[in-house]
């Protein structure tokens, strides 16, 4: 009942819209985002949008376009130092080190520093206001449409490599184009779950999804689905608890999939296989 | 320099070019001062079967890469199909070197097939029926039908690689290039997959280019033969390349070449030792103890 109320609240119903408009793109993104081994990368850009947040905040009072802007810087940097794959995760870690630097200090010239530094750490779900709601909009939307338009070649790149290079696939460009939708999707998680646990959105769902099933379509779906279980899941549970950060719940209840994930999948998989051999045969 | 070049050249230039699929004209390709081939001369027919042999780094893979359109010449002329190659021409195959998929990659041998016919399209694959039928005979063709919708990285080396010729062939190509499909698979499974893509080529006309490191696996297919060593090269035949004279001039060495039944064997009688000329370490050593003046076994 008190549940019910709550979600008639206007701040309550941005944030369930704004949880779901970042789970579909996280959920989206992250099989990519382990196919091509770039959690570290997610990682670097959601620690730089705190800086990029922080600067936001100082000079317009806006931490989202400043987020979006650290997010995308990185994306380029990373883009241009750590092409090839060895020198990656050390370019992302000196950068990564460089800008959260850069971001305390900035922060420290902000008035109220505690609350701010908080509320993009760690999220400020109950805070979007309908600008950031339509920022979030715009951003959720572009990646959609991205991804959906490179979806194949992006899959055939990622699992076969030297055959899509073969065929023509510009792996180059669609690196790019990644990197730059990946901007876009930390961006978004961060206004949720906050810069240091994008990740439980980014990763966890499509790690776990990975877990239950080998079909690449099957595990897209599975991975958007267990995003939005725990985006909106953390949600509701935290409006039902208001002490507690919906972070809590969001990291708490991907974690706690993952996990399953981890102890029933390949009993499940297992099933999976043995079920189309059997259809095999059959047929 | 070698005399069958020469031979092949001439009987090439007079022959008609209609069936020629791939053409290459003093085709050289330097990287800075390393020259990897020099001026090489060859033309490949529709359903021919060619062997490209030599030790590791003569540039056998690179001369895939030409062909792909991934890698241009420092010098002379390549043609594919009567034009320049150019990237991603959906008239070739294309059979990498084997990597095993890793046990959690979340593909099945289908998807790895249809990405032959359509992976390079934008979008999103969705079902489609015309789409699944062309997977569902590519598949067939290899007899890949009760592991095609395992997870790939649970299957063998041997099974993976009967699924990358269903890919490669899934696009209907005019020409197959595979770079050393037999590495690291068993003997059976070595047959298997150089019967069907044998059997490819029979039945469609496809050329086949065909990189390894051991000709006989292969020998009852092979048409004709492109053998690289360190700058140096032969075309012909197999009866006209594998002679202990033209491979001697090879590799600079002395080196025995004979046919045992259906199989070439290769060897350098040194001290009455015999090694397996393809592996290119030990030449190395055994030039450079004959350097030294040292004598015996090997």
């Amino acid at each position: 009942m008190g549940l019910f109320n709550n979600l008639q609240l206007p701040f309550a119903q941005h944030a369930l819209l704004a949880c779901t408009i970042v789970a579909v793109t996280c959920g989206l993104i992250g099989p990519f985002v382990i196919m091509r081994g770039m959690s570290f990368a997610v990682h670097g850009m959601s620690e730089l949008a705190f800086t990029g947040a922080a600067a936001g905040l100082l000079v317009a009072g806006n931490a989202p376009a400043g987020a979006l802007c650290g997010a995308l810087v990185v994306a380029l940097l990373i883009g241009t130092l750590g092409d090839r794959e060895s020198d990656r995760d050390s370019s992302i870690g000196v950068i990564l080190a460089g800008g959260l630097g850069l971001g305390v200090l900035l922060l420290s010239f902000y008035h109220g520093f505690a609350t701010a530094a908080t509320n993009i750490l760690f999220g400020d779900l109950f805070g979007v206001s309908n600008s950031q709601l339509i920022l979030l909009l715009v951003i959720g939307i572009t990646v959609i449409i991205a991804i959906v338009a490179i979806y194949r070649p992006l899959f055939f790149a990622s699992v076969d490599t030297e055959v899509a290079a073969a065929r023509g696939v510009p792996e180059r460009i669609l690196s790019i184009a990644f990197l730059m939708v990946l901007a876009f999707t930390v961006t978004g998680a961060a206004q949720v779950v906050g810069t240091l646990l994008v990740l439980s959105l980014a990763i966890a769902p499509a790690a776990a999804a990975r877990r239950f099933s080998s079909s690449p379509l099957a595990i897209a779906g599975l991975s958007i689905l267990i995003a939005l279980v725990a985006a909106d899941g953390g949600l509701i549970a935290s409006l039902q608890f208001p002490s507690i950060k919906p972070t809590v719940f969001v990291t708490g209840i991907s974690f706690f999939v993952y996990i399953v994930s981890r102890i029933i999948g390949p009993a499940i998989k297992n099933r999976q296989n043995r079920a189309l051999q059997l259809e095999e045969v059959v047929n | 320099m070698l005399r069958n070049q020469r031979a092949w050249r001439a009987g090439t230039d007079g022959g008609l070019h209609g069936d020629e699929v791939v053409r290459l004209d003093n085709a050289t390709l330097s990287f800075g001062r390393h020259r990897l081939w020099d001026s090489l001369t060859f033309s490949l027919k529709k359903g021919e079967f060619l062997a490209v042999l030599g030790p590791n780094g003569a540039g056998k893979t690179t001369l895939l890469k030409v062909l792909l359109g991934l890698q241009p010449l420092s010098s002379g002329k390549v043609e594919v199909l009567n034009r320049a190659p150019r990237r991603g021409s959906s008239k070739i195959g294309y059979i990498p070197q084997q990597r095993k998929f890793d046990s959690q990659s979340p593909v099945r041998g289908r998807d790895l097939v249809r990405l032959g016919i359509d992976g390079h399209r934008p979008g999103v694959p969705l079902p489609a029926v015309t789409t699944r039928s062309r997977v569902d005979a590519a598949i067939r063709s290899v007899g890949a039908e009760t592991y095609a919708n395992a997870p790939l990285g649970k299957l063998s080396g041997g099974e993976q690689q009967r699924l990358r010729i269903a890919q490669a062939v899934a696009g209907d190509p005019a020409i197959l290039l595979c770079d050393e499909p037999l590495l690291s698979l068993d003997p059976a499974s070595q047959d298997a997959v150089a019967s069907l893509i044998d059997a490819r080529r029979v039945a469609a006309g496809t050329a086949v280019v065909f990189v390894t490191h051991e000709i006989n696996p292969v020998l009852p297919y092979v048409d004709s033969v492109v053998y690289l060593v360190d700058g140096q090269w032969a075309v012909g035949t197999p009866e006209q390349v594998f002679t202990s004279e033209r491979l001697s001039e090879l590799y600079g060495i002395p080196v025995v070449a004979a046919r045992l039944g259906d199989r070439i064997e290769v060897v350098t009688s040194h001290g009455g030792a015999l090694m397996d000329l393809m592996d290119e370490e030990k030449c190395r050593l055994l030039s450079a103890m004959e350097n030294e003046g040292h004598r015996g076994p090997v």
